[in-house]
């Protein structure tokens, strides 16, 4: 019980420094005396519209689209059994991205408002295809995933590629898109999306004490009155709904989902009612860190954050294939 | 080597015919029609200017770099398969294409890209991509999951950095880049055809000398060190020389895909011989690729790249044989 205060605490903590400095620090310099006044309004023109009008609606971003992710991550990790469930290794983001291409290149959809639709639809339909391809009775095997995954990338990506090599304009909107940022998307996209994130939350929420039920195996989940294949479908509707909502409104941010949970798990057991919280505060602390590691490294330019996060996650994932015999979970 | 077994053999000369068959096709079929006829005066050159044009400058070099391409990476594929003795040991799933992808961008952007350059930025990707990942995995992780698991986050990461680097080029840039990352055989003379002849007449022959003891060597390494045969040789010779293939391969045509995968699987099935099958597989990646690209150019009405044809279907393949196995599995 104390591990798991200490734990909260320290991600309270931490959430907090990660937002102050999302709203702080940035690519260009402002002193943070000028920034607090900037916040309330007063102080110079320029610093009122970048602390107001960018860092803010960011960190905003950043909040949701990261706790949504790393609620994703635990729940596919659980419903899949599978310690290397992540969105991104699924084949979300080249679903939601074919759905992209397809609104810029068929429909002649122009702007971000516009294809989140189109982004939400391919996520969905790529989750369902790998998860299809890769499921077996009581779980699926890491490789199977990691496999069926690659399958619907490689297949995605084919179809992607087709289309923007035959269509300039959509060429220069998706290398854009496809590495994923939380900076300049617009905020009306959020408003739009509020539901989905609303709902996918709230039901993975819910679902904690079933899916307790259900890491026991199916027949005990059973006998203590789980509905096992209601659990599964409604987990996975959380899933979807999660990962296509923060897909489409940032782009393809792969691994957060990942890592979140094994370091959730540390502190908290695999207990899921801690478990999916914890996760749901730790993953936007991950995503804003490293969206202002991001801004800083690459100085006056940024690094958008799915490029930092694609490299830090990928090196933690070989980390965690090398460090154990990955099993089901 | 009079071991050849006779349904090897009649799978493996079937291909040939097949192959023969689907070249002829190839090069009579296109906007400009050309009878049979005049492509074999063509070849021999003895022809009208404008069939000897399409046929000897337009048709001919695509045909065979697509030949000789998808030749190497069936017979590169089959090596890596059988040495790892995993039947997902191919380049597509250790990232090796994705890391030779990035090496062509990075030449294309950096320097403005002749076709050399892009090659060699190719070649040097993969082969650091491949050295990674050997590194990553160490000796005796070769055989299991924990090669393809290591190659996915390899590839994700390789994958970001092609997408930052596209986005921080010129849109023309961009788009010669994404054109050469998908895998393409048009506008390819016959320069990219001697080079990829040459390194398949060196590489293949050296590859068949060691191919009786990797038979063995599937057998496991201490039974094939009873039998006398050199384990660390036998690993590390053909393991280079089809590293080389596939980035003569990917140099030449850019880095198609699936086509190292699926051939040895499909040789594998038909020949039913175990050992790595590395002339069957062979054939049957030339044949593939051929009929990829006969697609890719015939199938819409607009012109495909070779790549995007396979790595649809390859995408597809891969999922059925998931399926497949899971569907066996639970029988």
């Amino acid at each position: 019980m104390t591990r798991r205060l200490t734990g909260l605490l320290l991600i309270g903590v931490l959430l907090l420094v990660t937002v102050l400095l999302s709203i702080a620090v940035g690519s260009r310099t402002i002193p943070f005396g000028d920034v607090v006044s900037a916040l309330g309004g007063t102080g110079s023109p320029d610093d009122v519209v970048t602390v107001r009008e960018m860092r803010i609606p960011r960190t905003v971003l950043g909040l949701i689209a990261g706790a949504a992710l790393g609620l994703a991550g635990a729940l596919m990790q659980t419903l899949t059994r599978n310690p290397l469930a992540d969105p991104g290794i699924f084949g979300v983001n080249h679903g939601a991205a074919a759905g992209v291409v397809l609104a810029i290149t068929v429909f002649g959809v122009t702007s971000p408002a516009g294809y989140v639709w189109f982004a939400f639809a391919g996520a969905v339909l790529a989750t369902l295809i790998a998860y299809g391809a890769s499921a077996g009775r009581g779980g699926t095997n890491p490789a199977r995933l990691a496999l069926a995954g690659i399958a619907v990338q490689f297949a995605l990506a084919g179809v992607n590629q087709a289309l923007q090599l035959a269509d300039r304009g959509a060429l220069d909107q998706m290398r854009y898109w496809i590495v994923g940022s939380i900076a300049n998307r617009e905020t009306e996209t959020l408003w739009r999306l509020a539901p989905f994130f609303a709902a996918g939350i709230l039901l993975s929420l819910v679902l904690a004490r079933n899916l307790n039920a259900l890491a026991l195996g199916d027949d005990t989940a059973r006998a203590l009155g789980a509905g096992v294949g209601a659990t599964r479908v409604l987990a996975l509707a959380a899933v979807t709904l999660l990962c296509g909502a923060a897909t489409a409104a940032c782009g393809p941010l792969a691994f957060i989902g990942l890592m979140v949970p094994h370091i959730v798990r540390a502190f908290t057991g695999p207990d899921q009612r801690w478990v999916l919280p914890f996760s749901m505060l730790l993953a936007p602390v991950v995503l804003l860190g490293a969206d202002v590691i991001g801004r800083v490294v690459a100085r006056p330019a940024e690094l958008q954050v799915g490029i930092v996060m694609d490299v830090i996650g990928g090196i933690v994932f070989i980390a965690i294939v090398r460090a154990r015999r990955v099993v089901h979970l | 080597m009079n071991a050849v077994p006779p349904r090897a053999f009649v799978v493996t000369t079937a291909m040939a015919v097949a192959l023969l068959v689907m070249a002829a096709f190839t090069l009579t079929t296109g906007d400009f029609p050309v009878p049979l006829a005049d492509v074999i005066t063509a070849i021999v050159g003895d022809a009208p200017p404008a069939a000897e044009f399409v046929v000897g400058t337009l048709r001919l070099p695509r045909l065979l770099v697509a030949v000789l391409a998808g030749a190497g990476l069936g017979a590169a594929g089959a090596v890596m398969q059988s040495l790892s003795r995993n039947p997902l040991g191919s380049p597509d799933m250790i990232g090796f294409t994705t890391g030779a992808a990035t090496g062509g961008i990075a030449a294309i952007l950096l320097t403005a890209g002749g076709t050399l350059g892009t090659s060699l930025g190719a070649a040097a990707g993969g082969l650091c991509t491949a050295l990674l990942i050997l590194l990553l995995v160490g000796r005796r992780g070769l055989g299991g999951y924990r090669l393809v698991l290591v190659g996915v986050g390899i590839s994700t990461v390789l994958m970001a950095v092609n997408g930052y680097l596209l986005t921080r080029a010129a849109l023309g840039d961009a788009q010669r880049a994404v054109a050469w990352q998908v895998g393409n055989l048009s506008g390819r003379d016959w320069t990219h055809v001697t080079t990829v002849a040459v390194t398949l007449a060196v590489l293949l022959p050296l590859i068949m000398l060691f191919h009786r003891r990797m038979s063995m060597l599937e057998l496991g390494d201490d039974t094939a060190t009873a039998l006398g045969v050199g384990v660390l040789a036998t690993r590390i010779v053909p393991i280079l020389a089809s590293i080389g293939l596939i980035a003569a391969g990917i140099a030449m045509a850019g880095p198609i895909p699936f086509v190292a995968l699926a051939a040895p699987h499909l040789a594998r099935r038909l020949t039913r011989h175990p050992g790595p099958n590395v002339l069957p597989a062979a054939v049957t990646g030339a044949l593939l690729t051929v009929v990829s690209d006969f697609a890719a150019q015939h199938a819409l009405s607009v012109q495909l790249p070779v790549g995007i044809v396979t790595s649809v279907f390859g995408g597809v393949y891969l999922v059925s044989l998931l399926i497949v196995q899971r569907r066996s599995r639970r029988a």
